[in-house]
């Protein structure tokens, strides 16, 4: 029975979506707001409906409801009831409900603000925010469908379908299938609703710039109302990226956190189109320039966050064929294509008076600067999208399955990473409007010469590798100029406004916190460098079978075998073979470490959980790979030595602050024009 | 190919002539020492072919020293050098695991079968090829450089050569704005675009 009622209100809320879009249009065309606040009303009434269809999907979850097929490969009796709430979206169907809970949440959040002197994008906003929420609804009601349920007909034949076929009885599995146990790792339980946050928050941007298309009011404003929640996007992006990656260190047992798996680039892609967006939006708001450009890369983020889901839930990626024959696949497709010929045919009919405003001055200014910015992240997108797609081509011109691997997107994209942390240092010093060599030159020397001191000296002392040189000059470049300017202006503060430094520091990234916001970003991106680089270039690894006794060494470190032992948990369904071992550097005893691996008996599969051993200097990393049963004194172990990974954690943590600082709510904007009077110190190129 | 130097001559002409090696074969299978159906052998005949003996036993020993010394140096390859070249294959079963940490029992096969091929002198490349003619291009971390595949590698570039180019158009453009535009308005709507700018960063620094 709650099979059905929680597939009934999917089905009255798809319904309700599609006439909020239909009320939205028809209401601007009579210019009647009273019908434009029917559909605003309609679409405040989405997100309470899904929550109560997505209640019962729960309740079906943790009540062991295995007669229903979603229940039945997600969950199993073993599974403790956080690890079920979860699993709604462990799997296909389940995952596209939570998207458009998602969607519909951040659509009524947006709709509950003051809309007063934007009246005029509320109807469009509500049609985009509705399709969007409407075409998820619609594949879930006609494509993947979480409630369907097991049913016997009387030859014993078990089919899946919502409702009774003739002549069949419901069929009750005594147990489910249970979760993939990768994906019960805490990791994997949160990453995906940051990057489904990321996802749908970056679609009310893009909602408003559809807006402001159609409307014709094509001035900033747009951007200006949207700034926040693109900022929230960006985060919940970044963060999903992150903690993506993170699982992946913990728990797939190749000693990295990045692979460039198609799986991995469909989530990267949006992203790079988002942050050059949020930079490039900033030289409208300063320059009125680039407005089309704009729209381009809002709808092509909206464009690769569908195309980033398709990826993923389609199956496209494991064959085009799989891809062919899942009804899934087509619908995503045509929305993509339909949703994105008429964004960029809006841009088309609004291209005259989308034109610039004022005119570039400098080659230098920091406005080509950030456009220089844009260049670059659109040619890793353009690296990857081609990555990602080509090995489909193959396979649907020729027949020729191929693999497009991390050395092609390494070979590509390191220069261009390289010219982007370039681009990092010197732009922040570069004035908007006008900036030459020589003012820049002068700005910036002092922290070149010392960024190369450092590089010579760890030719000296550290490395030889031309790679990791260019590499942490870059760093060392970027990090010096982002810290003397805040030194400086921070001094500068300090002398007129007579406050201690750190006061000092405090009210100038209060003053102007999307600009310390962003150059703290900066240095949390220098600080991920770090750990990135370290794990690309300084990787080493070694594996071997070794006697209790015994030991592996590395790099300094020795890795002792002590002992391994395996046991049973019925009740939570799992065998454990756990290995001990001893680390040592340079024979001096640092601890012990525990690789694991778990056989879960409901999926049938391993889980392999590394030993680490984390400091800031490096990673110590051991997999328990294999071992003898019969004499149980033998055992494989891979080992890899990480150095600096750890800087990659600690640079997101810096991230978070960041962000925070630039995305955190501004005081009320009368109170801060009434404030601004005293404007004793304000750096020539502000913002 | 490249001639050992004591070896041109009879058989070794332009090009490798087996006529006359089966002829000098034959000669020396038969015992002549002195007589052949062709006649007497040539003093100079006999020096070569000594010559060609010599450099053939030699060749072979230290062909068998080669062998010998390869297989002294990897007894049974050890895990880390079976891990070098699986990392550099992909599994030809799962999507793109590399084989080094593939987790099936075929993987496992796979990187015994790479150890085998390593103790019994297999090179890198050998191992490669050997795989991608068994599991098609797919196994190897990139598409090999022949045909529509060339693609994956010069359309990228082409692509970002192109937008930069744009882009540097773009900037000329627009920092050299040309004169006569700016003299085509009259002089009173320039003002008035002037103040309508002004109101207009006013504005916006109100919002």
């Amino acid at each position: 029975m709650f099979a059905e009622i929680g597939y009934g209100i999917l089905a009255i809320t798809f319904v309700i979506a599609l006439y909020s879009v239909g009320a939205a249009i028809y209401g601007d065309r009579k210019k009647s707001s009273a019908i434009v606040e029917s559909a605003r009303r309609a679409m405040l009434l989405t997100w309470p409906l899904i929550s109560l269809s997505a209640g019962t999907l729960i309740y079906l979850l943790i009540t062991n409801h295995f007669e229903v097929s979603f229940v039945y490969e997600v969950t199993s009796r073993s599974m403790p009831t956080y690890l079920k709430v979860t699993a709604w979206w462990g799997g296909q169907a389940g995952s596209l409900v939570f998207w458009s809970w998602l969607m519909s949440a951040f659509a009524s959040l947006v709709t509950l603000r003051k809309w007063d002197r934007d009246r005029e994008f509320l109807p469009w906003v509500i049609v985009i925010t509705s399709i969007t929420t409407a075409f998820f609804l619609g594949l879930v009601i006609f494509y993947a469908n979480p409630f369907t349920r097991f049913w016997q007909s009387l030859d014993g034949k078990i089919v899946t379908s919502m409702f009774a076929p003739l002549n069949a009885i419901a069929f009750f599995p005594q147990d489910g299938r249970g979760l993939n146990p990768l994906l019960r790792h805490p990791g994997m339980i949160i990453h995906p609703p940051l990057l489904y946050l990321g996802f749908v928050s970056f679609v009310i941007p893009y909602a408003f710039a559809m807006a402001a298309l159609i409307t014709g009011r094509t001035d900033d404003r747009w951007i200006r109302l949207t700034r926040r929640w693109t900022l929230w996007a960006w985060l919940f992006l970044s963060l999903g990226l992150v903690v993506g990656g993170r699982w992946a260190y913990d728990v797939l047992g190749w000693g990295g956190y990045w692979g460039w798996d198609p799986v991995e680039i469909a989530a990267f892609m949006p992203w790079l189109t988002g942050t050059a967006f949020l930079h490039s939006v900033m030289i409208q708001e300063k320059r009125g320039l680039l407005k089309h450009w704009n729209m381009i890369l809002i709808i092509l983020t909206y464009a690769l966050v569908l195309f980033g889901t398709f990826l993923t839930r389609s199956g496209v990626l494991s064959s085009v064929h799989a891809f062919a024959q899942s009804a899934i696949g087509p619908a995503f497709f045509v929305f993509i294509g339909a949703t994105f010929i008429t964004s960029i045919a809006l841009v088309i009919y609004r291209w005259p008076e989308l034109r610039s405003e004022t005119e570039m001055k400098s080659m230098l200014s920091r406005e080509a600067l950030f456009l220089l910015n844009n260049l670059l992240f659109m040619s890793i997108l353009v690296v990857s999208f081609w990555g990602v797609i080509f090995p489909l081509i193959s396979e649907l011109t020729t027949g020729q399955k191929i693999t497009v691997g991390p050395p092609f997107y390494e070979r590509a994209t390191g220069p261009l990473f390289a010219g982007l942390m370039f681009l990092m240092g010197i732009a922040p010093l570069s004035a908007w409007g006008n900036s030459t060599i020589f003012t820049l030159g002068r700005a910036l020397w002092k922290s070149a010469v010392a960024a190369l001191l450092i590089a010579v000296f760890l030719f000296f002392t550290a490395t030889k590798n031309i790679l990791a040189l260019v590499g942490f000059f870059l760093i060392a470049f970027v990090l010096l100029v982002t810290l003397v300017e805040f030194w400086r202006t921070a001094r500068a503060r300090q002398k007129t406004q007579n406050e201690n430094f750190f006061a000092a520091l405090l009210n100038l990234i209060g003053r102007n916190r999307r600009r310390h916001g962003g150059y703290i970003i900066h240095l949390s991106m220098m600080l991920m460098a770090i750990g990135i680089l370290g794990i690309e270039v300084f990787q080493v690894q070694t594996q071997g079978t070794i006697a209790v006794g015994q030991s592996l060494s590395l790099s300094g470190y020795s890795i002792q075998f002590k002992s391994l032992a395996s046991w049973d948990d019925t009740p939570k369904g799992v065998n454990y073979t756990r290995a001990v071992v001893d680390i040592y550097k340079d024979g001096t005893f640092l601890g012990q470490l525990a690789p694991r691996k778990d056989y879960y008996f409901d999926s049938q599969q391993n889980m392999t959980i590394p030993g680490v051993r984390s400091t800031l200097k490096d990673d110590v990393y051991v997999l328990l790979v294999d071992w003898q049963p019969a004499s149980a004194n033998g055992a494989t172990f891979k080992v890899f030595v990480n150095p600096l990974v750890n800087w990659l954690w600690i640079g997101t943590i810096v991230f978070l602050f960041g962000i925070l600082i630039a995305a955190w709510p501004e005081r009320e904007a009368d109170y801060a024009l009434a404030h601004s009077k005293n404007k004793a110190y304000e750096p020539s190129s502000a913002d | 190919m490249r001639r050992p130097a004591g070896l041109s001559g009879v058989y070794f002409e332009d090009r490798f002539n087996y006529d006359s090696l089966r002829d000098v074969l034959r000669q020396v299978m038969a015992g002549a020492e002195n007589t052949t159906e062709h006649g007497m052998w040539s003093h100079e005949m006999k020096n070569q072919l000594r010559v060609m003996l010599y450099t053939l036993t030699i060749a072979l020993i230290l062909a068998a020293l080669w062998v010998v010394k390869a297989s002294a140096q990897n007894p049974t390859p050890t895990d880390d050098e079976v891990n070098r070249i699986a990392h550099q294959l992909y599994c030809p079963v799962c999507e793109n695991t590399p084989l080094d940490f593939c987790p099936t029992e075929a993987c496992r096969q796979w990187r015994d079968l790479i150890r085998q091929q390593l103790s019994q002198g297999w090179t890198e490349d050998q191992i490669k090829q050997y795989f991608a003619e068994q599991y098609g291009a797919r196994v190897l971390a990139e598409p090999p450089r022949t045909g529509l595949n060339w693609l994956v590698y010069i359309l990228p570039p082409v692509i970002i050569l192109a937008g930069a180019f744009l882009l540097f158009r773009m900037l000329r453009a627009w920092t050299k704005p040309p004169a006569a535009s700016s003299a085509a308005g009259s002089a009173k709507e320039a003002a008035q675009d002037d103040y309508v700018a002004r109101l207009e960063e006013e504005l916006k620094k109100r919002k």
